[in-house]
């Protein structure tokens, strides 16, 4: 059942991702990963997908479980180093991977949210990731042209949303999520409260709602601890 | 006896001073912060989008929701605000970043540093390490002087694939102090007990030596 943007199920929410699709996926490493869609699109197998996130979750967790059904096709990522099915599927050609820096990929989801097809970055010069790209000189230092990226899917972990979709984020799970959200041709957003129209602070919205076709609410959240570091009391 | 790590922690503190803006890179950079004392204000950046690093959480603190890029989980000191990704690389690629301390695995005589791959092995990406060095103010590399196999770290040119190309503002290692100028590197300090050619002995680059050559305070 859909009520506007708000979908019942993740199923349906997820129903028209195709083989093939390009998925611009929020989170960083397993912070504010949108844990739901993604085991949904496991259960779909839906094939070949080429994945744009900044890291592949763990061998049993986040995007890793996608690896693990061998579901991707290419990851576009700054590390993927958490994840051992990664690595072997890597180093037998099973998948590829585009590997790009951080703050790079970042603004190559920003750009491409914001209707910039390309811009020029400091970043990688004079380094592998240079080759093949065009450079130019501004004020007698160089830079590298830098592509904007948009996907057939945005998939967003949020913490709240109004049922107009506008989003806030909580803590450091906002990370690469706003973004995302700008970037999808159809962006879907898991959220862990769903509140009415007018009970969020428009000071406060950090995504509008004009980014966001569909909204689902997710229960159980695992938001699993990759390193889970304590102080004494 | 201060271990080779205890030295480098120990000398990259000095570099911390109060009231800067700084990014301390994944692995050993992270210890430092762990040891800048109370009287210095600084305020810490994890590109993940957290300026403010507060100390690891107690136990009933802990929220999934706050790690830091070494996908620790941490808290926010007084003072702290959350941002998304975009916005935490326009502050360190804009320069508003007053210092990042990353590690290195070799640095070059013109301030090249390699850093992020090994060809032959698994590649795991190079996380903001490229944006960090050409976007912070002042770039410090911590490392080893030599690796296990007693050879230079500190090299004529790089022979891994570089993270940035002449990046490096100053190199801390365990045994000396280099800065990196328009005409080439320079020895600043040795550490006690070890004189310039000692350091020349286990240095494959090319580097002259400051006029003010000082001592490096050894670790506790």
């Amino acid at each position: 059942m859909q009520q506007g943007k708000i979908y019942d199920s993740f199923t349906e929410a997820t129903a028209d991702i195709f083989d093939g699709a390009t998925l611009v996926v929020g989170g960083f490493g397993l912070c504010g990963i949108p844990e739901k869609s993604i085991a949904a699109l496991q259960e779909k197998g839906v094939k070949e997908l080429t994945v744009v996130s900044n890291n592949c979750g763990v061998d049993d967790f986040g995007l890793g479980i996608l690896l693990h059904s061998r579901q991707i096709k290419k990851m576009i990522s700054s590390y993927v180093g958490e994840n051992k099915t990664f690595e072997q599927q890597y180093l037998s050609g099973e998948i590829e991977v585009d590997l790009v820096p951080q703050g790079t990929l970042a603004e190559r989801i920003r750009a491409g949210g914001a209707g910039i097809p390309g811009f020029y970055t400091p970043t990688g010069v004079g380094t592998p990731i240079a080759e093949g790209k065009e450079q130019k000189q501004f004020d007698g230092k160089t830079y590298l042209l830098e592509e904007g990226i948009v996907g057939d899917f945005a998939l967003v972990k949020a913490w709240k949303a109004d049922k107009l979709g506008n989003l806030v984020f909580r803590k450091t799970s906002r990370n690469f999520n706003p973004l995302v959200a700008t970037a999808g041709k159809v962006t879907i957003v898991e959220v862990e409260e769903l509140v009415e129209v007018g009970e969020l602070d428009p000071n406060e919205i950090h995504t509008p709602a004009v980014y966001v076709q569909r909204i689902i609410v997710g229960t159980d959240y695992e938001k699993r601890i990759e390193r889970r570091t304590v102080r004494e009391a | 006896m201060a271990t080779s790590r205890d030295i480098i922690i120990n000398r990259a503190l000095q570099e911390i001073e109060d009231g800067m803006y700084v990014n301390l890179g994944i692995g050993i950079p992270t210890l430092i912060a762990n040891a800048i004392p109370n009287d210095r204000h600084v305020m810490l950046q994890s590109e993940n989008g957290l300026l403010g690093i507060g100390p690891y959480p107690l136990e009933h603190e802990v929220d999934a929701d706050e790690i830091n890029a070494g996908k620790e989980t941490v808290t926010a000191q007084k003072g702290a605000s959350y941002f998304d990704s975009a916005e935490s690389f326009a502050m360190i690629r804009g320069g508003h970043i007053d210092l990042a301390i990353l590690g290195g695995m070799e640095v070059a005589e013109n301030g090249d540093l390699a850093n992020w791959m090994i060809p032959g092995k698994m590649v795991k990406g190079m996380g903001g390490a490229m944006d960090l060095v050409n976007g912070a103010k002042r770039v410090v590399i911590i490392m080893e002087h030599v690796n296990k196999y007693g050879e230079s770290k500190v090299k004529s040119s790089c022979t891994l694939p570089l993270t940035g190309s002449r990046v490096v503002h100053r190199l801390i290692t365990d045994k000396a102090v280099f800065d990196f100028m328009d005409a080439g590197m320079v020895l600043i300090e040795t550490l006690a007990g070890l004189t310039v050619e000692d350091i020349r002995a286990v240095t494959e680059a090319n580097f002259t030596v400051s006029p003010e050559l000082e001592r490096m305070p050894v670790g506790e």
